[in-house]
């Protein structure tokens, strides 16, 4: 008799559930409407089932539940009822089916006006590629892929040279219309998958892939690798922003092709030498790093590093917490760079500076540390000397007391948290596996070692 | 001279009986001593990865809160749990355990047909459990590549493990196959050749129909796995390209050109999806003995039950790609395999029906191992309808990858066969052991267990739902999510440590009743099948005594009217009971 119960309160205990639940498909945002249509056929379908075939077990067990003296029946076949059972079961499978082809159809048919958007996925990061003028893009090659040529263009291409090039993991697509999602990787299997859209599709070295869908709603959708990708999956995150027609024009006219970005001018390190002057104040004149001043070493910092971290700065996305203090100090300083160039030309002045080794002042178990450095090491190298293509500055011989404050930023969410910020928020969900202060000291103590 | 069954012709045969204890209970060719030697070492690694998913568990429910528990061991951790629990408990304990166990004493056959095969295919699986479990302490660790072992990350540096753990994982891969396959054609043989006189194939009890098609579908599945185990190892070692296309991996170029990740896929799927059924079509089978027999009733439609076996284990070969239909293959494939897959429903459907139509009219005792099987048709009801969310390739894209998924599999494959396997040690205990459990004891952990699991994996769908991809370490701040997702997880993770901690109670009462329990009898639920009515309890050596048994009906004659008792087992001759409704006559 419980068991019995027991059933008949597990049947009306899930489907209080699932009235309830808030946990839910989140707001549909895209013109795929009909795969939520084809969930709810099959969820009145299969909850039918549910109910009626548990309700009935127990109606069994309370009905047919041992009686001293009683005997049961001897009823091997009932061909009739066996045959009733499997046809009434071939419908309710024919009714699910049926819309899930018919959406399946759709979705394998790309409207021609389409168009065409690449994400580009790899180790753990988006980028994403658009066709110019000429609609077509040019071709890439795995082999061709350098931290110079991100994208593994082809430079004698012609399509390609006014491919627009976006390394961000952020893309902005126009409302109400369609849009083809052409999805390649670099290294392994990953996928693009944005819960809002209901669409995601495996990214696959060495073949294109392809889903598509219309934005129906503006706004702000994350992306999300839902293919396990390696240690750093889960901090694989991009954005799709939806604008209005004219917010895209304006995004769109702000990118850069890939011509555009070859005749960029590179920074020029004598131009820089006056700016840097401000910087110096703190950071040293051959940016040694004044720790008195809070001021990490600059020298022997990766260009690309320094440039995105003052952009940020520049931009808002970073120094803004207000327990950040340096932070805020430095967004101050930064404005006095009017423009990217000027940004260019003051990195390429730090980077004349001689790499002179650094004074170690924090001391911690080495050997501890290097437990912890084993996950780091994924991005930023065993020998910590960072890795362009995956985005992980150099650590090893820089200022290790920066090292331990900044950890302690992305542990406390006071860098990284912004949405643009998708590098930090990623060094900021790898950080929170540092569990406390014993564990970041020794940590930066092994860092201090190589 | 017509054909005689090899084991029928008894007086050919001589048997040494093992004098020592070695040759006893070690290098033993006892099919019965084998079955306890998988059982007992399957479920020793499945400890060990049910402790993996408490690991997993901590760190889904408490992010940040544990410090051993960092992304890559985590991904080692589910990695090595998924593979442990598919492969090396659940294949082995439903084949190497039940299947050792039953087949020779349900067919009424002395022991398998090839004994020192049956215990080389022992040994040879424990070799590749010490394999798998030495890639635990190797430098860099096991692999981390999750248990679908998908290529390029599974061989390239930012997955966990990728100096020696994936070798030992591919390794041991390979030499469980052999295992296997030493022990699979045992079994199919020993069904085909040594059925005692009289068990035609429409006379087998259920068990061993789930057990001989499960076993038909390992030996034609399980070669995808090792072809695409031995590629991958080129692959890694000698730098084929079998699977991996020209990439650049953090910034370098490994120097393949050529693979393809997606045929992996389809050979790991070929072996995949066929695997569910491995499992599950054995879990069918016993479970409808145990209803059968608890509900004093006859298993309804029980030709309907063995074609549904045959059916489900035939298109369990042309279902494969719903695993892949965001895989980026070929998308028309998705028509295609979205309509099989759903047809399997329809014999799938049907043996849900008969089990429940067994209870109808039936005389039932919720003794613990019915219990069990009640618990199973439940969760078993619920895990194959979210597989029609699955199967429909729509749906799949809103929910394939997420923790919807998750749920799926642990209810389809995860909570009904191992509900099933609690049920089937509890049902044959006394005759393996020769003792009974306590009862009491036993219905406490079937309620923890059934209940707790319940509470794990409901929710869980609805994770799904939201959007929650699994295979993540943690979500941090997703804004699409609402901050309850993390509450529920913590309750989820709650209800499963409470579920693995509960399974100490099945282990306190097995091993007090080895030492302390009261003897049972021969045969204590009164069942009709062969292994309840050996002459020695429980059964020695060669099963039978000096004279093997001779069946005369089907498995089920349980309330025959016009006999006193309820039951009827199979060896009693026509001439002392009636008939019953038999389809022996079919073969």
């Amino acid at each position: 008799m419980p068991l019995a119960v027991v059933l008949i309160l597990l049947v009306v205990g899930s489907l209080l559930f699932h009235v309830l639940s808030p946990w839910t498909f989140t707001e549909l945002a895209s013109n795929w409407g009909m795969v939520d249509f084809t969930v709810d056929i099959t969820l009145y379908v299969t909850g039918f089932v549910f109910v009626a075939v548990n309700l009935f077990m127990a109606y069994c067990v309370i009905k047919f539940r041992y009686r001293k003296g009683a005997r049961a029946t001897y009823e091997p076949e009932n061909k009739k009822l066996e045959s009733w059972l499997t046809g009434l079961t071939a419908i309710g499978v024919a009714a699910m089916l049926t819309p899930g082809l018919f959406v399946w159809a759709k979705f394998v048919d790309v409207p021609e006006e389409a168009h065409v958007v690449e994400a580009v996925g790899q180790q753990w990061h988006w980028s994403f590629r658009m066709p110019g003028e000429d609609g077509k893009l040019g071709e890439v090659d795995a082999e061709r892929i350098t931290n110079d040529n991100p994208f593994g263009m082809d430079p004698d291409d012609p399509n390609g040279q006014d491919d627009v090039l976006i390394h961000s993991a952020e893309i902005h697509v126009p409302i109400d219309k369609p849009v083809k999602f052409l999805l390649r990787s670099k290294d392994v299997l990953h996928d693009f998958a944005v819960a809002q859209f209901r669409v995601k599709m495996d990214l696959v070295p060495g073949m294109n892939t392809f889903l598509w869908l219309t934005p129906t709603v503006e706004g702000r959708f994350e992306i999300l690798c839902e293919e396990l990708c390696g240690v750093g999956h889960h901090t694989m995150r991009g954005a799709v922003i939806v604008d209005s027609a004219d917010d895209y024009d304006i995004w769109l006219a702000n990118q850069s092709t890939y011509s555009e970005l070859n005749a960029k001018s590179v920074g020029n390190a004598d131009i820089g030498a006056a700016q840097y002057a401000v910087c110096a104040t703190c950071h040293g004149q051959q940016g040694e790093g004044i720790a008195a001043m809070n001021a990490p070493k600059l020298a022997g910092q990766s260009a690309w590093y320094l440039k995105r971290q003052i952009m940020n700065y520049k931009r808002g996305l970073r120094g803004t917490d207000p327990s950040d203090t340096f932070g805020q100090q430095m967004i101050g300083m930064v404005a006095s760079l009017a423009d990217e160039q000027a940004v260019d030309n003051v990195v390429a002045h730090i980077r004349t500076f001689p790499d002179e080794p650094v004074e170690a002042t924090i001391a911690g178990d080495v050997n501890a540390g290097a437990g912890e450095y084993r996950v780091c090491a994924y991005c930023h190298g065993k020998d910590g000397a960072g890795v362009q293509a995956l985005n992980a500055p150099r650590l090893a011989g820089m200022s290790d007391w920066y090292l331990e404050r900044q950890l302690q930023n992305f542990r406390n969410n006071v860098r990284g948290a912004h949405p643009q910020d998708y590098y930090g928020f990623q060094m900021g969900l790898m950080g929170q596996s540092i569990y406390d202060e014993q564990a970041m000291t020794d940590l930066v103590a092994y860092i201090n070692t190589l | 001279m017509s054909y005689v069954a090899i084991a029928d012709r008894d007086h050919e045969q001589e048997h040494h009986d093992p004098q020592t204890f070695i040759t006893k209970y070690i290098w033993s060719q006892d099919h019965k001593v084998i079955a306890v030697q998988y059982g007992l070492t399957a479920i020793f690694v499945g400890l060990i990865a049910l402790g993996l998913s408490a690991m997993m568990r901590l760190q889904l429910g408490f992010p940040d809160q544990f410090s051993f528990i960092n992304p890559e061991n985590y991904y080692q951790f589910i990695t090595m749990h998924g593979m442990i629990m598919v492969i090396y408990l659940l294949t082995a304990l439903f084949l190497g355990g039940f299947g050792n166990y039953l087949i020779p004493l349900q067919c009424g056959a002395r022991d398998m047909v090839f004994p020192y095969l049956n215990m080389l295919s022992y040994w040879v699986y424990l070799l590749s459990v010490i394999i798998l479990l030495i890639s635990f302490f190797v430098p860099g660790g096991s692999t981390g590549a999750g248990w679908t072992l998908y290529p390029p990350q599974a061989i390239m540096q930012g997955t966990p493990g990728t100096d020696w753990g994936i070798l030992l994982m591919l390794a041991s891969l390979a030499v469980f196959i052999v295992a296997f396959t030493m022990g699979g054609l045992n079994y199919v043989t020993t069904v085909l050749q040594a059925r005692c006189k009289g068990m035609t194939l429409m006379r087998m009890p259920l068990s061993v129909w789930g057990i001989f098609i499960a076993t038909i579908l390992g030996l034609l599945a399980f070669p995808a796995l090792l072809v695409s185990a031995i590629m991958m190892l080129f692959d890694k070692t000698l730098m084929t390209s079998f699977f991996m296309p020209a990439i650049s991996s953090m910034g370098a170029d490994p120097g393949y050109t050529g693979g393809s990740p997606i045929l992996f896929q389809h050979l790991f799927w070929f072996f995949g999806h066929p695997e569910v059924y491995i499992v599950a079509l054995p879990a069918f089978g016993i479970v409808s003995d145990l209803l059968s027999t608890h509900a004093r009733k006859n298993i309804f439609g029980y030709r309907m039950m063995v074609w549904a076996i045959i059916a489900i284990g035939g298109l369990s070969f042309i279902v494969w790609a719903h695993h892949m239909y965001v895989s980026g293959m070929n998308p028309y494939f998705g028509f295609f395999f979205a309509t099989t897959t759903l047809i399997i429903a329809v014999p799938t459907a049907i043996k849900v029906y008969n089990w429940v139509l067994t209870l109808w009219e039936g005389n039932i005792h919720l003794r613990v191992p019915m219990l069990f099987a009640i618990g199973f048709i439940f969760t078993f009801i619920h895990g194959g309808l979210t597989g029609l969310f699955l199967g429909n390739v729509t749906i799949d894209l809103p929910l394939s990858d997420t923790y919807f998924v998750v749920a799926h599999f642990h209810m389809v494959m995860g909570v009904s066969p191992v509900l099933v396997v609690f049920g089937a040690i509890y049902h044959w205990w006394p005759k393996i052991t020769g003792r009974m459990y306590n009862e009491t004891l036993g219905k406490w952990h079937f309620w923890m267990t059934f209940l707790g699991t319940y509470a794990i994996y409901l929710p869980m769908h609805y994770l799904g739902f939201a959007g929650v991809p699994r295979r993540y370490f943690a979500m941090g701040n997703t804004e699409f999510l609402p901050d309850s997702a993390q509450d529920l997880n913590a309750a989820i993770t709650m209800s499963a440590l409470f579920v693995a901690a509960t399974q100490i109670l099945f282990f306190i009462n097995m091993i007090w009743s080895l030492l302390k329990g009261p003897k049972s009898d021969p045969n204590p639920w009164n069942a009709t099948s062969l292994e309840w009515q050996t002459p020695d309890h429980p059964p020695k050596h060669g099963n039978w005594g000096h004279e093997l048994p001779e069946c005369h009906r089907w498995a089920y004659d349980y309330s025959v009217p016009g006999y006193e008792d309820d039951f009827i087992p199979q060896n009693v001759p026509p001439d002392k009971a009636p008939a019953g409704r038999d389809h022996g006559e079919d073969h």
